[in-house]
């Protein structure tokens, strides 16, 4: 929390993973200013290697996406939209929405860490499984490249890394610092954070958190305020949830996010129905033609 | 891009604001300002369109091929037609145990870890399945081709034969067992997939791959040569059941979330390939010309399995579908 200095829980030591305490990220963009020393730090502590140097011209964001290569992404929204009550400085008097409302966005993105998660489901390899502390983690030594990940994680964010990058060929996604974790460690991103926007700490405090800031938020003049954390989807909740201002689609979330199993029942009965009628139908050809 | 690159590019687009006031494109093309108007950021994707590469689509035409193959094999063997059974055999042997498998490995960003996908069995995971279901298929396709060659040309004689004869049986059939799912497997691969073109038409791409992969099978063997009216009846059942699913998918249609499938080059390769196996070929088998419907099913099957990949490609990389798609 901010103002609780080194006692915060962005910096204190911790034995979540001896413990088995379920954590979590809790992101918010209120209070972040857009400085990417989350992409950094991930970075520089993962030894993720670059990710191209593009302009994309998308605001201040050349980055773009979460990837193999990506790990943390901060998002770069402009809205024409009021801000809410400043709480300090020179705002603090009004609104801020003159004829010209206007307001920035930026927001840390990240793994979602799904409860069903669909990359983990979908891995034939048994390369990504579920750590002590509820994340989700591809062991790169396992991974075979198949690519089927890529395809069912119902927000985008794992990837194939492409050739010539160092380890190309395999799937790489956020791995909530687990070595950091391991050793009682904060993860790379949240530690380095200088407005603790990313916020990391234990699941049920964050999540209790996270609902008090968005009341926060609310009487402020945001709104629009809500907490992104689908737990009524067959995601069934995440482990990195976000508050968000405004719709979710503006951030590229999915709005129902829904793990690819749930489909699999339709379509086996789908190919079971097909198998059978296709050999009665190949039986039926011989027969009547012998 | 390199960085002088970029940075041509943007004088290009200071250029271009000076003299018109509005800068259309990517991330810009907003009347006076970047704040997009469409949903989604930046149009950038929301999900991950597949990494897949040429192997994966030829692999669902052989696989296909191979699996229906077997179970041609085994109605073939039922019935007495000794030399078809043979044939379909060394087709299912060839395109299943040793085409796939090695399109298989290719298409991996590993290929020298290809055996981890025999670490686990995870049947939650139709990737995990169709890599059991492939090696299980070999596992009985190729000592079932062997066993029928060594019976077919009477190596052994009394007791061994007839033994010979069982086990040709046994393998076959289970070849077919498991070559009817390695042949609709694959479209459960691709349906249970975060991939709204592909999820949206979960129940269509089984019967889709399973009864073109029967139809090729059918269509490879009268091209080998055997004009038997088993082969011709199957040939019309496929083509009659690819009409019907291009109908289904023609009026199945969900809007902005499927329309990788009616738009775009993907739509092109899905409704030629669809024309070409289903309504064309039944119209060729209809007026006798069995060799052409033959050819104008298989390509129809390979195109449309390319044009599959395509639509995964095309609707991974649009945000709006799948924004669109959570409506269903």
């Amino acid at each position: 929390m901010i103002g609780e200095g080194t006692h915060s829980t962005n910096q204190r030591r911790h034995n979540y993973v001896q413990e088995r305490v379920e954590v979590g990220f809790f992101t918010d963009p209120t209070v972040c200013i857009g400085c990417k020393a989350c992409e950094v730090a991930c970075k520089e502590w993962n030894e993720v290697p670059d990710d191209g140097f593009t302009w994309s011209g998308n605001s201040y964001d050349n980055t773009g996406h979460l990837g193999a290569s990506t790990w943390r992404h901060v998002l770069f929204l402009e809205q024409d939209r009021q801000k809410g009550n400043q709480l300090v400085g020179s705002h603090s008097l009004g609104s801020g929405d003159g004829e010209d409302p206007f307001r920035w966005v930026f927001l840390s993105d990240v793994c979602k860490h799904c409860e069903e998660a669909g990359c983990l489901e979908a891995c034939p390899t048994g390369s990504i499984v579920r750590t002590e502390v509820g994340s989700v983690l591809v062991q790169n030594d396992v991974c075979n490249g198949c690519g089927y990940c890529v395809v069912s994680c119902p927000f985008g964010v794992i990837d194939r890394r492409p050739e010539p990058l160092p380890n190309a060929g395999g799937a790489f996604k956020c791995t909530f610092c687990y070595d950091r974790q391991k050793s009682g460690l904060v993860p790379a991103c949240a530690k380095v954070c200088p407005t603790e926007s990313i916020v990391f700490g234990r699941l049920d405090d964050l999540r209790a958190r996270a609902s008090q800031r968005v009341q926060e938020l609310k009487q402020n003049g945001y709104d629009d305020a809500q907490l992104y954390d689908p737990q009524e989807t067959s995601v069934r909740g995440i482990h990195a949830f976000f508050l968000i201002l405004g719709e979710p689609e503006a951030y590229g979330l999915p709005p129902k996010p829904q793990v690819p199993t749930i489909y699999l029942k339709s379509a086996w009965t789908a190919a079971f129905a097909t198998a059978i009628a296709s050999i009665i139908a190949t039986l039926v050809a011989f027969a009547f033609s012998s | 891009m390199d960085a002088p690159a970029s940075e041509k590019r943007l004088e290009q687009l200071r250029e271009k604001a000076w003299q018109e006031g509005v800068v259309p494109g990517r991330g810009v093309d907003v009347i006076g300002g970047p704040i997009p108007r469409k949903p989604g950021y930046y149009g950038e994707p929301v999900v991950k369109p597949p990494v897949w590469t040429w192997e994966i689509p030829l692999y669902f035409f052989f696989g296909g091929i191979a699996g229906m193959s077997a179970v041609i094999a085994l109605a073939a063997v039922l019935f007495h037609h000794v030399d078809v059974a043979r044939a379909a055999m060394w087709l299912a042997a060839i395109a299943g145990a040793i085409l796939s498998p090695i399109l298989l490995i290719l298409d991996l960003g590993r290929p020298h870890l290809f055996l981890n996908m025999l670490r686990v069995f995870k049947h939650r995971s139709a990737m995990s399945m169709g890599a059991w279901i492939l090696t299980a298929f070999g596992a009985c396709a190729v000592p079932g081709l062997i066993a029928l060659e060594l019976h077919a040309h009477q190596i052994f004689a009394g007791t061994l034969d007839q033994l010979l004869s069982f086990a040709a049986g046994i393998f076959i059939f289970g070849a077919a067992i498991f070559g009817t799912l390695l042949a609709t497997y694959t479209g459960v691969l691709i349906g249970a997939t975060a991939i709204p073109a592909w999820f949206l038409h979960r129940t269509l791409l089984p019967i889709h791959f399973g009864t073109a992969g029967l139809g090729s099978a059918a269509a490879v063997l009268e091209l080998f040569g055997h004009r038997i009216s088993a082969l011709n009846f199957i040939g019309f059942y496929a083509a009659a059941v690819e009409t019907a699913l291009l109908i289904w998918l023609s009026v199945n249609k969900h809007g902005a979330a499927d329309r990788a499938i009616h738009e775009h080059s993907s739509g092109w390769l899905i409704r030629i390939g669809e024309v070409l196996n289903g309504p064309l070929a039944l119209i060729l088998r209809f007026f006798g010309l069995g060799s052409f419907a033959a050819i104008s099913f298989l390509i129809g099957a390979l195109v449309s399995r390319v044009g599959w990949i395509a639509v995964g490609k095309v609707s991974g990389s649009d945000p709006e579908s799948v924004f669109a798609a959570e409506r269903y």
